[in-house]
């Protein structure tokens, strides 16, 4: 930030009288400055004020839920304000289904920055870079509705199953893999690409044991920060997946369920009537549960980056240099 | 970026030299190029198949959509049922683009020309750390703990500023209304913005800054005149990307408007405007299949509609890539 300090004036001939001529900005100037500064970082505190009040009510009301016994359990045969219920199965749909996606876009997301990097020019990769970032602006919930139609249109309507929404997420994580590889394989230095090929190895086994081998670490980074970034959709997988109570581990068959939706379902159930005394019941225990999944998925989503981010700081030096 | 690579392997050396090019190389070459092709296809393929399920409802007698689907309007054609709609959603993007784009302009300047080094990278993970937060808690947060902090600011501005159209009153209670929705994708868009913002302001060219304050300015001045000229197209085409974003979220607009289908400009009255995509998200799981090809419809119109905001983004960037260099 040396940039944004003046130069010290060093006292030679001039002395202090150029000191003086220097530091006497006119006032009116000043005082800009002064309210610029000001404006400047209060914008800074007025983004900070969400933040926190947002991590803190999220962590301190998610507390009060979270427990082994909600990390283990499904919402099968709970009602009204039974103090029970968990989020065991929302869980499982997010881990397999994200997973899923995954699959289907890492490896697509990869072959795409390679073509991007190694072979492309001319107007078929302007096209694709500009359509990649184009697709990252795709709304999500028109993702869900073009996995549902496809589905609709190969299975017949109203096809419900966790791979639907996986391919959803697809569509929303491939731009994100492909930008973030790009970057890395382009960060490859040319002199392994040339070293490799002089001694006549095939150009294919030089992208995979050379070029990728070295950005493995980033490209690791980009894959982490791409399903942090879908594992928290909710519209397309309410659309396409569903919602349902009990745990359902095969994602071709039948609802699933996942986190951010869980999230949405409890919150939208509102306050539960108490009317028996005589039953143990807590009123605002769906909400207690939304903030504790909610909890949950932050929590989730801040390991996925803090891992990518600690891969990047382990591994870029040696790639910057 | 392209100009570095020259000779053995750059694809016009490569075709010369076709020795290199021969067996699993050239397959491995088709296959990347085929997962290029996959991503225009698959563009192709949302509209594709979002126009397929959409056709019945597109072709469907206004009279038949609105006796066969609860909610459909009577006597309205599917255009007309899809003009509210976008005017809610272009109505609270607009809204929260022009609160957040002057923030994230300040916090892109704070980070990049005010912080010092260590408290500005502290500061830029938090930034990106905002934009990691899943939108269905943005809802949750929104509609549990900021709706009833606004509910008073709303209720004074509608008191003291219902002369103007936009705030006539009565403010509802609570407050589920559609400035606030803009609020919570106010702070949800700042990050997108932020991020470019910050990127094009830490390519300023050094000399200019210097030059600047070396002529006695200050440093609001010397942003004013080496900064800020440099970056406008940069925070013309944040401010796109972010409006794009904004368009198309649908959890927190769900969770937190009373929605209505009106040409509405008061910002502070329940059941006024809704927007396409919460729309969607709320009829679609109990819509029958006339009713899902209508909102299917529906969200062709807002695919165009972020379609085109970002390509216009991009358009952007890219006039504005090619005038820096």
């Amino acid at each position: 930030m040396s940039t944004t300090s003046a130069p010290a004036p060093t006292a030679s001939s001039g002395g202090v009288s150029t000191r003086d001529l220097l530091r006497t900005v006119d006032k009116r100037r000043r005082r800009t400055d002064r309210i610029m500064r000001v404006l400047v970082a209060a914008a800074f505190v007025l983004a900070m004020a969400p933040l926190v009040s947002l991590v803190w009510t999220v962590a301190a009301n998610g507390v009060e839920r979270l427990s082994p016994y909600f990390l283990s359990h499904s919402m099968r045969g709970v009602f009204g304000g039974m103090d029970a219920g968990g989020i065991y199965h929302a869980i499982v749909g997010t881990v397999e289904i994200t997973l899923f996606a995954a699959l289907i876009s890492v490896p697509v997301g990869i072959l795409v920055a390679v073509y991007l990097v190694e072979y492309g020019r001319g107007a078929l990769a302007k096209a694709v870079t500009f359509f990649v970032d184009v697709m990252t602006g795709i709304p999500s919930i028109v993702a869900g509705l073009f996995a549902y139609a496809l589905f609709a249109v190969l299975m017949g309507p109203g096809v419900k199953m966790g791979a639907v929404g996986s391919v959803a997420l697809s569509v929303l994580m491939i731009p994100v893999v492909v930008r973030s590889c790009e970057e890395m394989l382009r960060l490859v230095p040319d002199e392994l690409r040339e070293a490799a090929l002089a001694l006549g190895v095939p150009r294919w086994l030089m992208v995979v044991k050379v070029v990728l081998r070295t950005a493995v670490a980033g490209i690791g980074t980009g894959v982490m920060i791409a399903i942090a970034r879908v594992i928290g959709e909710t519209a397309p997988l309410l659309i396409t997946v569903g919602v349902i109570d009990s745990i359902n581990y095969n994602l071709f068959e039948g609802r699933m369920m996942t986190l951010p939706v869980y999230v949405y379902r409890q919150y939208s159930q509102g306050l539960a009537p108490c009317n028996d005394a005589s039953v143990a019941c807590i009123p605002d225990v769906a909400y207690l549960r939304a903030w504790a999944a909610a909890l949950v998925l932050i929590l989730i989503v801040m390991l996925l980056n803090l891992a990518g981010r600690l891969i990047t700081r382990m591994f870029a030096p040696k790639l910057a240099r | 970026m392209t100009g570095a690579r020259k000779g053995l392997l750059s694809p016009r050396g490569l075709r010369r030299a076709r020795t290199t090019d021969r067996g699993a190389s050239r397959a491995f070459r088709w296959t990347a190029t085929a997962s290029a092709v996959l991503i225009l296809v698959v563009l192709a393929a949302v509209a594709l198949f979002l126009v397929l399920r959409a056709w019945p409802a597109i072709q469907a007698d206004p009279a038949e959509l609105s006796a066969k689907i609860a909610w459909f309007p009577a006597d309205t054609s599917l255009l007309g049922f899809i003009g509210p709609l976008a005017f809610g959603t272009a109505l609270v993007a607009a809204l929260s683009l022009a609160m957040a784009a002057p923030v994230a302009v300040g916090i892109a300047l704070f980070i990049s020309h005010y912080a010092p080094r260590r408290l500005a990278n502290a500061l830029g993970y938090a930034v990106d750390l905002l934009a990691a937060i899943p939108s269905v808690v943005y809802g949750l947060w929104g509609v549990i703990v900021l709706a009833p902090w606004l509910a008073p600011a709303w209720t004074w501005l509608s008191d003291n500023l219902g002369w103007i159209p936009l705030f006539s009153g009565p403010a509802s209670q609570p407050p589920r209304v559609i400035l606030t929705v803009a609020v919570v994708l106010a702070v949800m868009i700042l990050p997108i913005i932020t991020a470019v913002v910050r990127e094009v302001f830490l390519q300023t060219p050094r000399l200019n800054e210097e030059a600047a304050l070396a002529l006695g300015a200050t440093r609001w001045e010397m942003i004013r005149t080496a900064v800020l000229p440099f970056a406008r197209s940069g925070i013309a085409s944040a401010s796109m990307l972010g409006l794009g974003r904004a368009l198309g979220e649908t959890m927190a607009v769900l969770m937190i408007l009373s929605p209505g289908t009106l040409y509405s400009l008061k910002l502070l009255v329940a059941g006024q405007q809704q927007t396409i995509a919460a729309n969607i998200a709320a009829q679609f799981p109990e819509a029958n299949p006339l009713g899902v090809s209508t909102l299917i419809a529906t969200g062709l119109a807002l695919f165009v509609i972020t379609l085109a905001v970002n390509m216009t983004a991009r358009a952007i960037v890219a006039r504005g890539a090619q005038k820096g260099r």
